[in-house]
């Protein structure tokens, strides 16, 4: 999938079957129609559940909690490590400003400081090197609650207590320039009235409040009706940062030739059109890397039974 | 009805719902439900809420504590800071202006470069009749009370630290608390209220140089306060 494509897919088209594929890519995908694996591909798949662990998961809780403790710490404690909050701070007094937040803040304000633009930068160059969306998954608190929010959803659909009513991934693109342009008329930074990013983050640091309630709402309806709704259908912050890490060199890179394309990985994940190539006779080369809408969370990497999907940085083995 | 179509429905109906959601916010603002005393270097109110980006560096600065976060119940203004200037008010106790240093898009202007340029508000004798000078009376004791949590410098105690407000009585023959602790030279002053040289009776006089930073409104023994601050007003403007 070219760039373009796969920027497309993020703000709401349909991943379409790739038409040509290379030719390594297409042998391969010939062989594999030739072999009936079916008995060899269970017992990966046994031997991958009796030794499944977590890894990425667990880091990645680790790491999310850690960085927003450390907001709490710095200041319940006076450390002055990482003072503010998530929509903007100071990281042992460098400016640090939410992509999103400072946006929204620009275009409201139609005035721009010298601190924010420094602020704006680092984090854009930050998240650029990270991968973009993974300040989602590695970093925003809420999807942490929305990620568990997610599992107490799958056991009441499996109970048939729930049901997920999925919406069109097109109406994320629609409400960021929505919130874009209302920033820009209104004149007030709309959007952060309701995000719960903000809310989540500054709840942690500076005590809770009624804005909660407007977050366990949220959690409640996702539990409820719409699996992981805010994140795949919402959030502008996720859109902001999946145009940064588009070109990033850290990402998941999906190698096609161990792969028995069972979909675990597309089952776990939260924006499953990234892993479209994981389809049988979808890759259009022996390896592809994941688009910029993936959030470097891991879980298919932790899911993968055959290693097929790892992280990768780009240049990063020439230099070894 | 096809599955997309009701997809699609359905979705235009969340976003909708959404953006619907983030308007509601309008009104607490657009009615002034609660209207607020802002930080030093708050620029114009409207301004302000588009140019905050509700991270609370502000609040993380002040040695007084004087800085709250607005929640969703002031709908734009959830996460801006605010000071209650009645439970603590900002005494300037930082003498840089700490706050206006730490923010980082501009919502508390640079311009103030000293407490004596800034402009929150101008302090206003609310309630002639329940303020002691006015009366002759003397105070003796804890402010506001024992259970009071505000802080406030006292440069001939702690030349660099804010103590509790409790933990500072006094004894005063006259009550001048919102004149004794005005962090702002010559901005209020006791007046006698008649040229009587045996009549004790003295009132409080807010001059020009008020910033509104409510230490008067906070050190005030009267409940409710006698001396509040009239937010965002300016002296020209009367």
């Amino acid at each position: 999938m070219g760039m373009l494509q796969s920027l497309r897919v993020m703000l709401g088209a349909a991943p379409a079957r790739p038409t040509a594929c290379t030719l390594a890519a297409q042998a391969m995908h010939d062989a594999k129609r030739q072999v009936k694996g079916a008995e060899r591909a269970r017992e990966i798949k046994a031997a991958h559940a009796a030794h499944k662990t977590n890894k990425w998961r667990n880091i990645r809780w680790a790491t999310l909690i850690v960085v927003n403790l450390l907001f709490v710490v710095s200041y319940r404690f006076d450390v002055q490590l990482v003072e503010g909050a998530l929509t903007a701070s100071r990281v042992v007094g460098f400016h640090f400003a939410d992509l999103n937040s400072a946006l929204q803040v620009m275009l409201a304000y139609k005035t721009v400081l010298i601190n924010l633009v420094i602020g704006t930068a680092t984090v854009l160059v930050l998240w650029w090197l990270l991968g973009g969306r993974t300040f989602c998954s590695w970093v925003c608190p809420y999807h942490l609650l929305a990620e568990i929010a997610e599992k107490i959803h799958l056991v009441l659909v499996k109970r048939r207590l729930a049901m997920d009513f999925p919406l069109h991934r097109g109406t994320r693109t629609v409400l960021y320039v929505v919130f874009a342009g209302l920033a820009v008329v209104t004149g007030y930074t709309v959007f952060e009235a309701i995000s719960p990013t903000g809310i989540v983050s500054r709840a942690l640091i500076y005590g809770p409040g009624l804005a909660l309630i407007w977050v366990a709402g949220l959690l409640v309806y996702e539990i409820l009706f719409i699996r992981r709704m805010w994140c795949r259908y919402i959030c502008p912050i996720g859109l902001t940062y999946g145009f940064v890490g588009a070109v990033s060199p850290v990402r998941v890179t999906y190698s096609l030739e161990n792969c028995l394309h069972e979909g675990d990985c597309r089952k776990v994940c939260l924006v499953p059109h990234v892993l479209d190539c994981t389809k049988k006779s979808y890759a259009e080369d022996m390896r592809v890397a994941i688009g910029p809408d993936c959030t470097r969370c891991g879980l298919c990497v932790d899911a993968c039974p055959t290693g097929s999907l790892r992280f990768e940085v780009k240049g990063l083995e020439k230099l070894l | 009805m096809s599955k997309t179509r009701r997809q699609v429905l359905r979705s235009m109906a969340m976003g909708a719902s959404i953006v619907g959601a983030a308007l509601l916010g309008f009104f607490p603002v657009l009615k002034q439900w609660t209207k607020r005393l802002r930080p030093p270097g708050a620029i114009d109110e409207r301004e302000f809420l588009a140019a905050c980006i509700k991270c609370g560096q502000c609040v993380q600065v002040c040695p007084v504590k004087a800085i709250r976060l607005g929640d969703i119940d002031e709908g734009f203004g959830v996460g801006t800071p605010f000071i209650p200037a009645r439970a603590q008010a900002c005494d300037f106790s930082c003498d840089a202006l700490q706050c206006i240093l730490a923010c980082p898009t501009g919502a508390l202007s640079h311009k103030p470069s000293k407490k004596e340029e800034v402009a929150m508000g101008v302090a206003r004798l609310d309630r002639p009749e329940a303020c002691l000078a006015r009366q002759g009376k003397g105070f003796q004791g804890q402010a506001r009370g024992a259970a009071h949590a505000g802080l406030h410098r006292y440069a001939e105690i702690d030349r660099w630290k804010a103590i509790p407000v409790a933990d500072h009585p006094y004894d005063l023959e006259i009550c001048d608390l919102c004149v004794r602790e005005c962090p702002i030279k010559d901005a209020i002053a006791l007046v006698p209220l008649s040229a009587d040289p045996a009549d004790r009776r003295r009132t409080p006089v807010v001059a020009e140089a008020c910033v509104g930073c409510g230490m008067c409104e906070m050190i005030c023994p009267a409940e409710p306060a006698a001396i509040v601050v009239d937010i965002r007003r300016q002296w020209r403007t009367g």
